[in-house]
């Protein structure tokens, strides 16, 4: 259980930190949300792993989780849905705005070039 | 418990939707309730900070919850001035905004002004480590709104670098928040406080990572370096008052430093001084680099992006210290630098309005030449930290406050030696724009008397095809020049009351070097509460 929760949030991440270092904006785009994944599985983890336990407080049972890291999780999945949503969006404004979804500035933000009056 | 604590949240979290849903249409409603309810923030801001200074925190628990469990708000100097500080910001930016016609180039600015507001009050509010995200994600998704705002190309650009930047810094806030949470099991500050202290020498392992982490996250929001990356092309390319807005935006990074390794993890706690020992030489470079940076750019919001990149490196040398006298000087410093950076974006912008764009290169003479050439030398002064304004009084502070630690010759040589490189590079800039314009084209100074008429272009990079707008709406110029007055004349009261502001910062520091004065007003006393 810990090996399979462990190496999956390592997966992740390490495949969230290569996309977010590519060119192009989808490339980014899909590793933030995997990097979210694996923040999320991450959190949840940090109330400790129990298996088949409630976590809200029951007659006759004595093993609980912790329930506040699902609630954490809960909010940051919220949190990082809506921001996916919004990356999304400019992202796909720079590219209607310039033609590709590169995600380097171009020349013309360092020097002035024939793009300004 | 006083209600009027949570007032600079819900103030503006009631005001922006009403801006969206009641009078999307109506842009003289809009900016009618936005500046009222900026000015009620002010006000509250002031009344918050007569009620922080008797010297006690003040803790407001939501839902009255008991403080644990429920999430607290607390109220102390160092928050209340913040606030202040927030709000008078805003309140004059937003003058600019409407002065400059920015707030008419897009949708919304006034409702994402007010999300802004928001998430940045909130932030300095909370006494809660979740919270703080939350109040963190707030004012990220409405300064990605404010940063894009009346679009462009390069606009955007820079707005899906600034959005990707960020969020990777959220994803690192959230894997400090949980490492925190699983090695002390709470997330409430004042209770974090008690069980980081309480815990043993040799369990300390996760505990520095967490800290260390959460370091990096502010470190992000305030643009240290080597993670400040993601300022200067965000800078140069939003808006100008949205920048001018910014400059608090970096400062609720420093904030989070101070708040965090005061409370929570003080210096001669159990992690030791690792989180000193990195800030240190990290602010020393970001003080470098922001000063050559000023000299190296071309274009004029870059070249105030770097300058506020300065101003973090000379703060955060002052916060490294952790010392009540370092920390003061920290809080001094930080209200000159918010208004200076504030300031001289505005003044950046008013350039760019009236050369058609922001390229630091000879042009025609500008209309109001003088003018701005004016509150353009006022606002260098303050930013290089020359006398007489307070930027020398707080650099002066900075100094002293690292007199006698360990790395004081790189401290002085660094400061010093960057404020003359810094000088240099802002009297160039300054002499390009407003005097060599003269060899260039004495003629148009004459012709072309200080007109209305290229101002109402508007701000800079103009896209080709934007609309001029009709004369009868035409951006009141006298309301964005008094909005840079209204901030250069904070510095210069800053100077003037130098002696009770230093008093005010000295207690501020005092009060957060104390933190157990936190944790009982928060855990103590809670009778009544559910």
């Amino acid at each position: 259980m810990e090996l399979l929760l462990s190496s999956a949030i390592g997966m992740l991440t390490a495949a969230g930190v290569y996309l977010i270092l590519r060119l192009r904006s989808f490339a980014v785009v899909l590793g933030m949300t995997m990097l979210s994944y694996a923040i999320n599985l991450f959190l949840f983890s940090t109330g400790r792993l129990v298996v088949n336990a409630p976590p809200v407080l029951q007659k006759g049972v004595e093993v609980y989780t912790d329930p506040l890291p699902q609630a954490l999780v809960l909010t940051a999945i919220v949190i990082s849905f809506g921001m996916t949503a919004v990356v999304v969006m400019m992202a796909l404004g720079a590219f209607l705005e310039g033609g590709d979804d590169r995600v380097d500035m171009p020349r013309a933000d360092r020097l002035p070039g024939d793009g300004d009056a | 418990m006083n209600h009027l604590i949570i007032a600079p949240v819900i103030l503006p979290a009631v005001i922006g939707p009403l801006i969206i849903l009641w009078m999307r249409n109506d842009l003289l409603l809009q900016r009618v309730f936005s500046i009222v309810g900026t000015a009620l923030l002010a006000g509250v801001a002031l009344y918050l900070n007569v009620l922080a200074a008797g010297g006690e925190v003040q803790v407001y628990r939501l839902g009255n919850w008991a403080a644990p469990f429920g999430i607290v708000l607390m109220l102390d100097r160092l928050a209340a001035l913040m606030l202040l500080l927030t709000a008078v910001l805003a309140l004059a930016v937003q003058l600019y905004a409407m002065g400059s016609g920015w707030d008419r180039k897009g949708r919304h600015f006034h409702a994402l002004w007010q999300f802004q507001l928001m998430g940045v009050c909130g932030a300095f509010l909370t006494g809660d480590a979740f919270n703080l995200f939350v109040f963190f994600e707030i004012l990220l998704i409405a300064s990605y709104g404010l940063m894009i705002h009346g679009g462009g190309e390069m606009r955007l650009r820079a707005g899906v670098q600034y959005v990707a930047y960020n969020l990777a810094g959220s994803t690192l806030f959230l894997a400090a928040l949980g490492v925190l949470y699983s090695v002390t099991g709470t997330l409430n500050m004042a209770d974090m406080a008690l069980r980081v202290a309480a815990m043993p020498a040799e369990d300390t392992a996760l505990l520095r990572v967490g800290a260390v982490l959460l370091m990096l996250v502010f470190a992000v929001k305030a643009a240290l370096v080597p993670l400040h990356f993601w300022l200067p092309s965000t800078y140069a390319n939003a808006p100008g008052p949205v920048a001018a807005l910014f400059a608090i935006m970096t400062k609720v990074g420093v904030y989070g430093i101070i708040r965090f390794f005061t409370l929570v993890f003080p210096q001669d706690g159990v992690i030791e001084s690792v989180v000193a020992d990195l800030l240190l030489p990290a602010a020393l470079f970001t003080l470098a680099i922001g000063q050559i940076g000023i000299l190296g750019t071309r274009h004029l919001g870059r070249l105030a992006g770097f300058a506020a990149i300065g101003s973090i490196g000379t703060l955060m040398i002052a916060v490294a210290q952790f010392t009540p006298q370092g920390t003061s000087a920290a809080v001094y410093y930080m209200i000159h630098s918010t208004l200076a950076a504030g300031a001289l974006f505005l003044i950046m912008d008013m350039v760019g309005a009236r050369r058609g764009d922001l390229w630091l290169r000879l042009d025609r003479v500008m209309p109001g030449n003088g003018l701005v050439a004016a509150l353009y030398f006022t606002a260098a002064i303050a930013v290089v930290g020359m006398p007489p304004f307070s930027g020398f009084i707080g650099k002066l502070l900075v100094m002293q406050a690292t007199g006698a630690a360990p790395a004081m010759v790189w401290i002085w040589a660094t400061i010093l030696i960057t404020s003359l490189v810094a000088i240099y590079a802002l009297s160039r800039a300054g002499s390009i724009l407003f005097w060599k314009s003269f060899q260039l084209s004495p003629a148009p100074a004459t012709a072309s008397p200080p007109v209305p008429a290229p101002a109402t272009a508007g701000g800079p990079k103009l896209e080709p095809d934007e609309p001029i707008q009709d004369l009868g709406d035409a951006p009141a110029n006298w309301l964005a020049v008094a909005s840079v007055v209204l901030l250069l004349s904070g510095i210069v009261a800053l100077t003037a009351f130098a002696g009770p502001a230093m008093r005010l910062a000295e207690a501020t520091a005092a009060q957060l070097h104390n933190p157990d004065a936190y944790v009982s007003a928060v855990l103590e006393g809670q009778e009544g509460t559910k």
